[in-house]
């Protein structure tokens, strides 16, 4: 009965995240295609420059082109390609988005995944030590490392990369791991200074059996969360590196369409990364959510 | 703590003074051009020596400095003002309205900051007039970022709503209006004040971020994001360490923001 009610919770659970994950992307969708459709210069044409047009070829060319797209009309036939995977063409790269995704969304989750692993071992590791330690000198060179790089700005650090000839790709663990350290830090030392903590270690138990058996399963609901909200911040940091670095990623295509106007791409981009970030942070919720019933 | 807050606000005073007087301050405008001096090393008509096209890197600074450290907290004070319209109202209504806003700030918290914020960039026209780039940089900024604040207003808001001393308020005859503004508004400004102080950093990181892609301020005028943009020509070969002075004071101006911070502004 009990497996039964907590299987029924669990597809509740998962069946709201889906849900919100699909409302979400598809106001983001309305939203996208508000912005293509109201950008100035949408619906113009390199045939209103052809000077072989006449005047009346050129106000027929346009009137059928305005009527095409009414903003209703432009919602629906958006979401249609949308649903059909035509995510469209790119205006300044003449390619269909879809294989622009396919070539350079790879080179971008490999630079987040490294990164990603790259923060969480440094900054874990250093909130481990700083708390579990209790040295003033620890704590002091991880606050003071966090510190200056929570004031570097991403695209500063990738150029002082370039310049270093430093491996671009771990950039993003250094932009993150601030993050990392100084949330993971707080958290552990709250739960390090919880009764049950202190009543165990006065009976005298080691610091890695503390650890592992009395702070990390309280703290891993939040650690996890943590993670959910660590993808998003690589992804919005991985546009000035890509750019800066020159890696063929999704952020120096998010950059160039920026720079070139591609509103069409620019829109599927985000809500590309806005569906990868919004299933990191579902995926986290209900891992931590699960990991906050078995430590119950 | 007290010390470290008090010499970084002694320090925040210091550099915005300098850059409020950049016109005495400064040897020369930021747009001039030194012709017979590009890339110059530091000398007593140059502290900082001069850029690619002959300008004075010192004015340049404190210029640029001016316009970010100006329109940040303007950005953070437009950010934190539609926060506390959204969030205060939405928390004060409850109901329905609660729950859009709440949606609303869901669907604003989910798009990554950085790629939102390109895209709306991108939607308005890049070629303008440096002032104009300026003021859609920053304007763009405190319009984009007040959904988190939004939220933080909106659950303190629905707090007060349910405390003992709005319900006496309510029970001695306060309406709506006069119950939002004399009791609510003037509990809220805590948090509002700590949210204005957490985006000022923010805002002046984003802009140059934006700046240094070409994304930000337009040239001539300057701003940090431009001038460290011109990084990206810095080679060790060339030996211009003075090209870092940028850098180092938006780290020091950055941190300073961080340490003013009251550890209970900072926990909000």
């Amino acid at each position: 009965m009990n497996s039964s009610s907590s299987a029924r919770s669990a597809t509740r659970t998962v069946a709201v995240h889906a849900t919100r994950l699909a409302v979400i992307l598809l106001l983001g969708g309305f939203l996208g295609a508000t912005l293509v459709r109201v950008a100035p210069g949408f619906g113009t044409d390199e045939s209103d420059l052809d000077s072989r047009l006449s005047q009346q070829s050129m106000q027929a060319l346009r009137q059928s082109r305005s009527s095409q797209d009414s903003l209703a009309g432009f919602y629906v036939r958006y979401l249609g390609r949308l649903l059909h995977g035509d995510l469209g063409t790119s205006r300044t790269l003449q390619q269909p988005v879809t294989q622009l995704l396919k070539d350079r969304l790879p080179e971008t989750l490999k630079s987040v995944g490294l990164g990603l692993a790259l923060a969480w071992t440094l900054g874990l590791t250093l909130a481990l030590a700083s708390v579990m330690s209790r040295s003033w000198f620890v704590d002091l060179f991880g606050s003071l490392l966090a510190g200056v790089l929570l004031c570097v700005p991403a695209a500063v650090m990738a150029i002082l990369f370039v310049i270093a000839q430093a491996p671009a790709r771990l950039v993003l663990g250094l932009i993150v791991f601030p993050k990392i350290f100084r949330y993971a830090r707080n958290l552990l030392a709250r739960t390090a200074a919880m009764p049950h903590v202190l009543t165990a270690r006065a009976k005298g138990l080691g610091g890695t059996r503390v650890l592992l058996w009395h702070v990390l399963p309280v703290a891993a609901p939040q650690l996890l969360a943590l993670a959910g909200v660590s993808v998003s911040v690589a992804f919005a940091a991985a546009i000035p590196v890509e750019a800066l670095c020159d890696l063929p990623g999704i952020g120096q295509l998010a950059w160039k369409a920026a720079l070139g106007r591609d509103l069409e791409l620019l829109v599927n981009l985000t809500m590309v990364v806005t569906a990868v970030t919004l299933v990191a942070n579902s995926a986290s919720d209900l891992l931590g959510n699960s990991a906050r019933a078995g430590a119950v | 703590m007290k010390v470290a807050r008090i010499t970084a606000l002694a320090f925040l005073v210091v550099v915005s003074a300098a850059c409020l007087f950049a016109d005495f301050v400064a040897p020369a405008p930021y747009a001039r051009q030194f012709r017979d001096v590009p890339d110059a090393a530091p000398s007593h008509q140059h502290l900082l020596g001069t850029d690619s096209l002959g300008r004075d890197r010192f004015s340049r600074v404190l210029y640029g400095t001016r316009v970010s450290l100006l329109l940040a907290p303007a950005a953070a004070l437009l950010a934190s003002i539609l926060a506390a319209l959204i969030g205060g109202t939405a928390g004060f209504v409850g109901g329905w309205l609660e729950r859009c806003v709440m949606a609303a700030t869901d669907l604003f918290l989910s798009l990554p900051w950085l790629f939102l914020l390109i895209t709306v960039r991108a939607l308005l026209p890049l070629n303008t007039a440096p002032f104009t780039s300026v003021l859609i940089t920053f304007a763009l900024l405190g319009c984009l970022g007040w959904a988190a604040a939004a939220r933080v207003i909106c659950a303190d808001a629905r707090t007060f709503c349910q405390s003992d001393f709005i319900l006496r308020a309510r029970a001695s005859g306060s309406g709506g209006f006069r119950l939002l503004w004399r009791h609510i508004v003037p509990n809220l400004k805590p948090v509002l004040y700590a949210q204005f102080w957490i985006a000022v950093p923010v805002f002046i990181l984003a802009e140059a971020n934006l700046g240094a892609l070409g994304l930000g301020v337009a040239e001539p005028l300057p701003s940090w994001g431009s001038l460290l943009r011109e990084l990206e020509s810095f080679s060790p070969l060339s030996s211009q360490p003075w090209q870092f002075v940028p850098l180092v004071l938006l780290i020091a101006v950055v941190s300073c923001f961080h340490l003013a911070m009251k550890k209970q502004e900072l926990s909000v």
